[in-house]
């Protein structure tokens, strides 16, 4: 099963290779990998989607637990969470398909960010899932080139 | 007042209670060294190969029970750490490794002598650091003990760069250590251990599988009480070996591939398994699902991730071991309303199946004669030092011999590379232990391969009055790995002949040491006791039987009561 797991890490040269290094040595897969600085500049903030049965997961969480610069670690599948991520799509835009793609483009709220004579570069925001829609029904159009972020996610805030 | 980055390292050291460090020096180092030398307080043991550093720190922490310490140059000095590390990090020791490094401005230039150390032991260590900024040497240092003497213990690797060792600084005063979220679990939960015990209560047929997280966190008396009180009956890893006392009616020794067939029959029929600091490591378990499978499983370990990795358990209990055993007493104590004629009553099926066990498969080898059998050698080690000394091994067959025949009574009395396997270990190791205890005696049990692993320690050993006995079991072979082509190669043996072997009387006296020699079994115990009475390193080169192999065996894959036996 797919997990989005959060680590919070301290913000230092080679922590992040501590954590690949771990998922690589220890044959865990990942699938996705997004890093940046959080608001507290000394901490990261990595998230990175996986696969495995609930022992796996079990285990990729214990071990990253155990990276003495790793501060925080949570399975987003556990909690109440928004995800996201970003793609640009390249597709193939040329005279029969031009409009097409513009509706597409236009019920998933994406937005054109680089036109040519015979293609579109466009940006489309949300959860994998809706990434993954875009992609299947703009493949028979033809797309040229794909560039994804990889999942972000933020626990849900209390509402109590 | 400042002070120089070499002279803030040695002041630090000496505030972590180091009074031993094992190295080799180099170039990056030399301001360090040249601080040691004027450092009455600090004995620096030169080694001569950087491997044999890291193996007899590892050696010295086991038997001292604290840090041990290794320091060494940059480049080759560094790599050749890796293999001790990789050991200690595998056995959890309780180790600081200092790497010299070129100075920061070079770092990334491939300068000379220049490897990123702490990119290649990443994986091997607890933790490791490049201290780039002077003013972070000395709390690096601080954090690097700290790490490696708490919690599961490990190795820890700090890279000094020249020019940070070279540096003036203003010596910290403040020793505290803050860690942002390093906290290890020592306390067990409550309710775990109310629900460990009401299951141990409750046991027909318990077991105790104990590891070296016993001897690590010197939970041997609690252990010991624990099993003694409910009459439970103790098999231990390599690692846990003295954990328990081998003598005691209720050990049944070591288990998994090498363990005794009564330990195995025990664990595959056991409904309680006590896991207490083991980690169900494949020589333990062989094939997974046929492990204990009518058991179910309390597991103590301080390390949350050895719990459930390999085999589902159903009672765990993060905690160190010695409080966690030490709560277990504790509570049945208080709550157990143990009778101890109606537990010994409760046990006594379970013990009789044990003994039959044990009458009908015991631990044993065929005599020939006069040939001198490995087997009987380890066993005469142990009766003429009246099994007290300390024993440290190689791998191999040699490793296994000395685990099944010397039945160590007492923790920290067997030093081996127990989840690496490094050939070469057991002689650098032997010499730090017998710098932590000089007035022990400390054996070396060598295979003829692997004491040529790490032969030149032997200079070590005499510079600096280590009178450390090394016993080969020398048959001539790989033995180990001929053991396996003899069983599933069909005895095709690839490599394992040692057709060109040194004469290791004559090479112990090339060193300024002594050699003598046993070819026939009568004259073993002579052997063993001219070493005994010596006082400098002895080389014993028993010539034993060529072909015998170690049993029990479990080959790989296998369930552990799938035995190849005597």
């Amino acid at each position: 099963m797919r997990h989005v797991i959060s680590v919070l890490l301290q913000n230092k040269p080679g922590v992040l290779s501590r954590v690949t290094g771990l998922f690589s040595g220890r044959g865990f897969n990942i699938e996705s990998l997004a890093v940046a600085q959080t608001l507290d500049p000394e901490v990261s903030c990595l998230t990175l989607t996986t696969t495995g049965d609930d022992m796996i997961i079990e285990q990729i969480t214990k071990q990253l637990h155990k990276l003495i610069d790793v501060i925080k670690v949570t399975d987003m599948n556990e909690v109440e969470s928004v995800e996201r991520e970003m793609a640009i799509i390249r597709v193939k835009a040329e005279a029969g398909t031009r409009a097409e793609v513009l509706r597409v483009i236009d019920i998933f709220r994406g937005k054109v960010v680089d036109v040519s004579p015979k293609s579109y570069a466009v940006e489309i925001t949300g959860p994998a899932s809706k990434i993954k829609a875009v992609i299947d029904i703009l493949r028979p159009i033809g797309i040229q080139e794909i560039v994804r972020t990889g999942v972000i996610s933020m626990a849900r805030a209390k509402k109590n | 007042m400042k002070i120089s980055g070499a002279k803030a390292f040695i002041k630090c050291l000496k505030e972590q209670g180091v009074d031993t460090i094992f190295g080799f020096p180099g170039g990056a180092v030399i301001e360090i060294y040249d601080e040691l030398n004027k450092c009455d307080d600090i004995r620096h043991i030169l080694v001569r190969h950087e491997q044999g550093a890291v193996h007899a720190a590892d050696g010295y922490a086991r038997v001292k029970g604290d840090v041990g310490v290794a320091l060494v140059t940059s480049g080759p000095g560094a790599t050749n750490t890796v293999t001790g590390i990789a050991s200690a990090y595998c056995d959890s020791i309780p180790m600081v490794v200092f790497t010299g490094q070129v100075p920061t401005q070079l770092i990334g230039n491939d300068a000379f002598q220049e490897v990123d150390i702490v990119g290649i032991t990443r994986p091997c260590t607890k933790h490791n650091y490049l201290v780039k900024n002077p003013e972070d040497l000395v709390p690096t240092i601080r954090e690097a003990f700290h790490i490696a003497r708490t919690g599961r213990p490990g190795p820890v690797l700090v890279d000094l760069p020249k020019d940070v060792i070279g540096s003036t600084i203003a010596f910290p005063e403040n020793r505290q250590v803050k860690l942002r979220t390093y906290r290890p679990t020592y306390e067990p939960h409550p309710g775990q251990i109310e629900k460990a015990c009401q299951a141990i209560l409750k046991a027909k047929r318990p077991v105790i599988y104990a590891g070296g997280g016993v001897v690590l966190s010197k939970a041997h008396e609690e252990l010991t009480r624990l099993a003694r009180k409910l009459h439970i009956p103790v098999t231990m890893t390599l690692m846990g070996l003295g954990g328990f006392p081998g003598t005691d009616p209720l050990s049944m020794g070591m288990l998994g591939m090498h363990g005794t067939y009564y330990a195995n029959m025990a664990v595959a029929e056991s409904d309680l398994l006590i896991a207490v600091g083991a980690r169900f490591d494949d020589r333990v378990t062989g094939r997974i699902d046929a492990f204990a499978p009518h058991a179910k499983i309390v597991h103590i370990d301080i390390d949350p991730s050895s719990i459930s990795k390999n085999v589902k358990v159903d009672i765990p209990i993060v905690a160190d071991c010695r409080h966690a055993l030490a709560a277990i007493n504790s509570w049945i104590d208080r709550k157990g309303e143990v009778n101890d004629a109606a537990q010994k009553e409760k046990l006594a099926a379970w013990h009789d199946k044990i003994a039959g066990w044990r009458k009908k498969h015991p631990l044993g080898y065929k005599e020939e004669g006069d040939i001198i059998k490995p087997q009987y050698v380890v066993e005469k080690l142990h009766e003429l030092t009246g099994g007290e000394a300390i024993i440290s091994t190689e791998v191999g067959q040699n490793q296994m011999w000395a685990a099944q025949f010397y039945h160590f009574n007492h923790p920290g009395s067997l030093l081996t590379s127990g989840g690496l396997g490094v050939m070469g270990y057991g002689f650098p190791a032997a010499i730090g232990a017998q710098i932590a205890a000089p007035d022990r005696i400390v054996i070396d049990i060598a295979g003829d391969g692997s004491i040529q692993m790490n032969i030149q320690e032997l200079a070590t050993a005499r510079q600096h009055g280590c009178p450390v006995k090394i016993a080969i079991l020398n048959n001539g072979y790989l033995g180990m790995v001929r053991q396996w082509q003899e069983l599933f190669f069909d005895r095709n043996y690839s490599a394992t002949p040692l057709d060109v072997a040194p004469d290791f009387v004559a090479l112990a006296k090339a060193y300024g040491g002594v050699g003598l020699r046993a070819t026939r079994k009568s004259e073993v115990e002579p052997v063993i006791k001219e070493a005994l009475k010596t006082d400098n390193v002895v080389i014993m080169d028993f010539v034993v039987a060529r072909e015998e192999g170690v049993y029990p065996m479990v080959p790989a894959g296998k369930a552990t009561t799938e035995m190849l036996l005597v």
